[in-house]
């Protein structure tokens, strides 16, 4: 009897049936918090990228709101509410990882500049951590990602005002193999980043920042992971695009003669 | 056969009949989860609650389960409920479950949460099942734990993230490397295997 044909489909329907209805109804209902961990996740990575972050004070009372700022990449500048409108962009509610599907919102990489990844936000935002006491600029953190192994990694770079000297690296969300390719997890590995420069021949157009086989024996290098090649490579080519012309490299310009004229 | 009470249900598989002890069952994510205490205590009670509650649902149903495809049923039943803890702990233990990242997912194809179900729960009444469910669960978890503390220790020198043999530049002990790759996490059950079988001679293999 249990073994009829009808039947052994019905049972089949109703678990499947059942389960799904379990599984979806979790997945629903718990997508708010799970969204407002991630958002406190990424506001956790900033604040460790440069150095702030306190552990035993919650993430939301030591990240400042105003630090984050919508660039135009193409142009290097801020957008303020009534450029961002201009563009048809609602500024709350921006997501770089969106807007690659929304037309008049991308543009497209050219080959191989980005490896595997063929269309960019024309924006982003960029967090300027400024000092409480005179507004002053301390550090500017970058979003990043760009293709390892398996996945996407998604992360920040800080840089010092000088807009050249690496402050630190974090990498939020990646799928890459845990104690191979996830040792960009390691947080040795990211200190070594720390001090290093990105712009090794001081020519600002022309990133030199790289992950190299081995040790690092310059400036603008920093010790592969052993292992992980491929993720290596990744990291190494997705710093150089996002420092580059194409990148932030604009926005990196704009604030360095910020910097100059104001130190004159 | 002697009536067994819940009470020995549960306490068996811990020790008389552990399942990576006796059945050397489920040692994958006992090698990856156990270089912390943390998250290998995360993983014990994410790997009791399904034992449990897959048990007592399979066990519930298995009157109703036709021969053919049970064991498709059983891994249904087992993923559906892996899934609703991996949400669970997405939206509540954030840190925790970025830590274990694929091995959440991985509790689907452990060994022993199928075992149960097939070998117990398939011919046994839901509270003996849970109460099977959860002893094995738990026997999977003094094993995991009992191994993170050596790892731990003297793979870091800490015990859940304080810091108990100081390392570092002023501190007199070098962790032991070899301690934070999955090959030590093998010696170390083989420790555990052959301290249990040196107690209870029943259970040395023929």
């Amino acid at each position: 009897m249990q073994d009829d044909t009808k039947r052994t489909f019905a049972v089949a329907a109703t678990l499947c049936l059942v389960c799904s209805v379990l599984v979806s109804t979790a997945a629903v209902s718990l997508k708010s918090a799970q969204k407002e961990n991630q958002r406190l996740d990424v506001q956790k990575n900033i604040l460790e990228v440069v150095g702030l972050y306190d552990e035993n004070k919650p993430v939301g009372t030591q990240f400042e709101g105003d630090w984050k700022v919508l660039v135009s990449l193409g142009s290097g500048n801020v957008m303020d509410k009534e450029d961002a409108q201009f563009e048809g962009l609602d500024l709350a509610n921006f997501d770089a990882r969106k807007a690659v599907k929304i037309e008049g919102q991308f543009e497209v990489i050219a080959d191989g500049a980005l490896p595997q990844i063929s269309k960019r936000a024309r924006y982003d935002f960029v967090y300027e951590i400024r000092s409480k006491e005179d507004g002053s600029l301390q550090k500017i953190v970058l979003p990043i990602y760009g293709k390892g192994l398996w996945s996407t990694l998604y992360g920040f770079i800080a840089l010092e005002p000088d807009c050249s000297t690496i402050a630190g690296i974090t990498f939020y969300e990646h799928g890459e193999t845990p104690g191979l390719g996830g040792e960009v997890d390691n947080k040795a590995w990211k200190a070594s980043w720390q001090g290093k420069t990105a712009f090794g021949t001081g020519d600002y157009s022309k990133p030199t920042i790289s992950v190299v086989k081995g040790k690092a024996s310059s400036d603008d290098t920093i010790d592969g992971l052993s292992g992980a090649t491929i993720t290596s490579k990744g990291v190494s080519d997705l710093v150089k695009y996002w420092l580059g012309p194409s990148g932030f490299g604009k926005y990196l310009d704009r604030i360095r003669s910020e910097q100059n004229s104001n130190a004159e | 056969m002697a009536k067994e009470t819940n009470k020995d249900i549960f306490i068996t598989p811990i020790f008389r009949k552990n399942p990576i002890g006796l059945l050397t069952l489920g040692i994958c994510s006992a090698l990856a989860v156990t270089t912390k205490l943390e998250t290998a205590f995360a993983m014990s009670i994410a790997v009791t609650i399904v034992t449990g509650l897959s048990s007592v649902a399979i066990s519930m149903i298995r009157t109703q389960i036709p021969f053919s495809i049970r064991i498709i049923v059983q891994m249904t039943v087992i993923a559906s409920l892996v899934i609703l803890v991996d949400q669970f702990l997405k939206a509540w233990f954030f840190d925790i479950s970025k830590q274990m990242s694929v091995f959440v997912g991985l509790i689907i194809t452990n060994c022993i949460v199928m075992g149960r179900a097939e070998g117990y729960a398939m011919s046994n009444d839901p509270a003996k099942s849970f109460w099977d469910g959860v002893g094995n669960g738990v026997g999977y978890s003094v094993v995991l734990i009992l191994v993170a503390f050596f790892r731990e220790l003297f793979g870091s020198g800490k015990l859940y993230g304080i810091e108990i043999l100081p390392t570092g530049a002023d501190g007199w002990y070098v962790p032991n490397g070899l301690m934070l790759l999955p090959p030590s996490a093998f010696f170390l059950i083989a420790f555990f295997i052959w301290g249990v079988r040196t107690w209870d001679k029943t259970q040395v293999g023929k």
